[in-house]
């Protein structure tokens, strides 16, 4: 089977690896890079727990070969906190316990760090529309919208 | 579920990525998104020795108005339409199709080329694209030609893509005054392909007749559809609420749906009678005349 080398700047770090064509983004980074925070739910390209960000665009890590990645900047959860500080996301689950089993947790706030970045002042009808493509098995949403609520205003605060 | 082994070629001119295609032949196929084709590889049904990156070939992303058209790229990816200041402004059938396609993260990543050269009558493009009367453009060995939407969709998941050409582009007559379109889709949930859906596009003259129409539907026959009959009664009359229900009634009559987990036939047919209603209230609603 054919090898690639393949050069990632994985949440600011460039990282170079040999690949198979066929080595998935998600297994790359769980399995070659023992980075497990982004998660495996469905492997059909339908929960968004394997979402991460690709040049700041979210993306589902289970239909992406790791070639495609090739050349870019991916952020995943890992890279979210900050000298020892939470991200505002983080903290907002945290805070508003977004999370029970915390499965979904890693895509949710992958996905969310993409809408909050376009829309940092989102309703929550652009939240849940924003969130379609994550499904959650635990909560039923509520305190997950909550949760991007709270990091949209802290977001904001610490902006001005 | 991981993918079958296969070789893995990124060009990054559109001449190399055709002379691979020559080369490999059957064995080849190109990758966009690789958002229909990497599930597809997933569960077996595609099989292919090569796949093509075309990701890296320089401008074959963009969406701009130009002598009369609108040209999208075939790698703009369904984000791009979502995001565009030009389609929301202009072409309001578009808009919609591209914002019921999947979820945000695979709109990230599928492309509107992809969305079509798949040949799936259950996506959403194509449908928008008969409504709109696209031209594809697509580039082979030989040089590039056009091809008619009408003729693009061949049979169930076959194109009139030979296997050594790329869909370069889709060309687009630019929306005239006093037009609108709609996409109306009924799906069983949010990222479902449609149980059916109806695209419509008009344009009205002066006087407040149908110019131009076109009403395109999805997922209710081996390749997607245009209701001919449907069109051939509203052209060239003022709509009314009659002339929208006879409408509604004959795109049923010409659609094919099949029973399926989606539901049947029957409630099939009765979808495209009432999408297509509202597709051209819609369209109405946001052409000129109607606002
Ligand atoms: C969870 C999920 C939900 C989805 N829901 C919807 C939906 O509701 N509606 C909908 O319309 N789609 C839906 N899709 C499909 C999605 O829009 C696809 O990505 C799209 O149909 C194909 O685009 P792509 O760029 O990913 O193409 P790819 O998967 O890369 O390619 C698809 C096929 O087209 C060929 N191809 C692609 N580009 C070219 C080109 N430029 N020239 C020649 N051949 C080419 C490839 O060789 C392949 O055979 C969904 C996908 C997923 C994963
Ligand atoms: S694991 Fe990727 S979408 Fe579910
Ligand atoms: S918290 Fe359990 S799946 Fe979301």
């Amino acid at each position: 089977m054919s090898k690639h080398t393949v050069t990632i700047e994985i949440n600011g770090s460039s990282i170079t690896r040999e690949v198979d064509s066929r080595l998935l983004l998600v297994h790359f980074l769980r399995e070659e890079l023992v980075m497990t925070g982004t998660h495996i739910g469905c492997d059909t390209s339908h929960c968004g727990a394997c979402t991460v960000l690709i040049d700041g665009r979210s993306v589902k890590s289970c239909t992406l070969f790791t070639m495609q990645a090739n050349g870019k900047s991916l952020t995943t959860i890992e890279g979210m906190e900050t000298e020892g500080k939470l991200h505002p996301l983080q903290e907002g689950f945290h805070q508003e316990h977004g999370l029970q089993c915390g499965f979904c947790t890693p895509g949710m706030i992958m996905r969310a760090a993409e809408l909050l970045d376009k829309n940092p002042n989102p309703t929550e009808e652009e939240i849940r529309w924003g969130i379609s493509g994550n499904l959650c098995r635990c909560t039923g949403y509520v305190n997950i919208i909550k949760a991007v609520q709270y990091a949209a205003e802290k977001i904001q605060k610490e902006a001005t | 579920m991981i993918p079958p082994p296969y070789e893995y070629l990124n060009p990054n001119q559109l001449s190399e990525a055709i002379s691979l295609l020559q080369k490999h032949g059957e064995e080849a196929k190109i990758l966009a998104g690789g958002h229909s084709l990497i599930p597809a590889m997933k569960l077996r049904f595609a099989l292919p020795e090569y796949l093509i990156d075309i990701s890296g070939i320089e401008g074959m992303d963009f969406l701009r108005e130009e002598e009369g058209q609108l040209r999208i790229g075939a790698m703009s990816r369904e984000s791009s339409l979502e995001e565009s200041e030009l389609i929301s402004e202009k072409y309001p059938l578009l808009l919609d199709t591209a914002k019921m396609i999947a979820d945000p993260q695979v709109r990230n990543m599928a492309t509107v080329g992809g969305n079509l050269a798949h040949g799936d009558p259950a996506n959403d493009h194509p449908a928008a694209m008969i409504a709109l009367r696209a031209r594809v453009v697509v580039e082979g060995p030989n040089g590039s030609r056009e091809i008619g939407i009408d003729d693009f969709f061949t049979d169930f998941f076959t194109t009139a893509l030979q296997n050594n050409e790329i869909l370069t582009e889709i060309k687009i007559p630019a929306a005239p005054p006093n037009s609108g379109g709609s996409y109306q889709k009924i799906e069983r949930k949010v990222g479902d392909y449609a149980a059916a859906a109806v695209a419509c596009q008009l344009s009205f003259d002066a006087g407040g007749t149908i110019q131009q129409i076109g009403i395109g539907l999805t997922n209710v026959g081996p390749i997607p559809l245009r209701s001919n009959s449907a069109e051939d009664h509203l052209r060239g009359q003022i709509p009314d609420d009659s002339l929208i229900r006879e409408s509604g009634r004959l795109a049923a009559e010409d659609c094919d749906p099949v029973d399926d987990l989606r539901g049947s036939a029957e409630y099939k047919r009765d979808l495209v009678n009432e999408l297509t209603q509202r597709a051209i209230k819609i369209s109405i609603e946001r052409s000129e005349r109607g606002s």
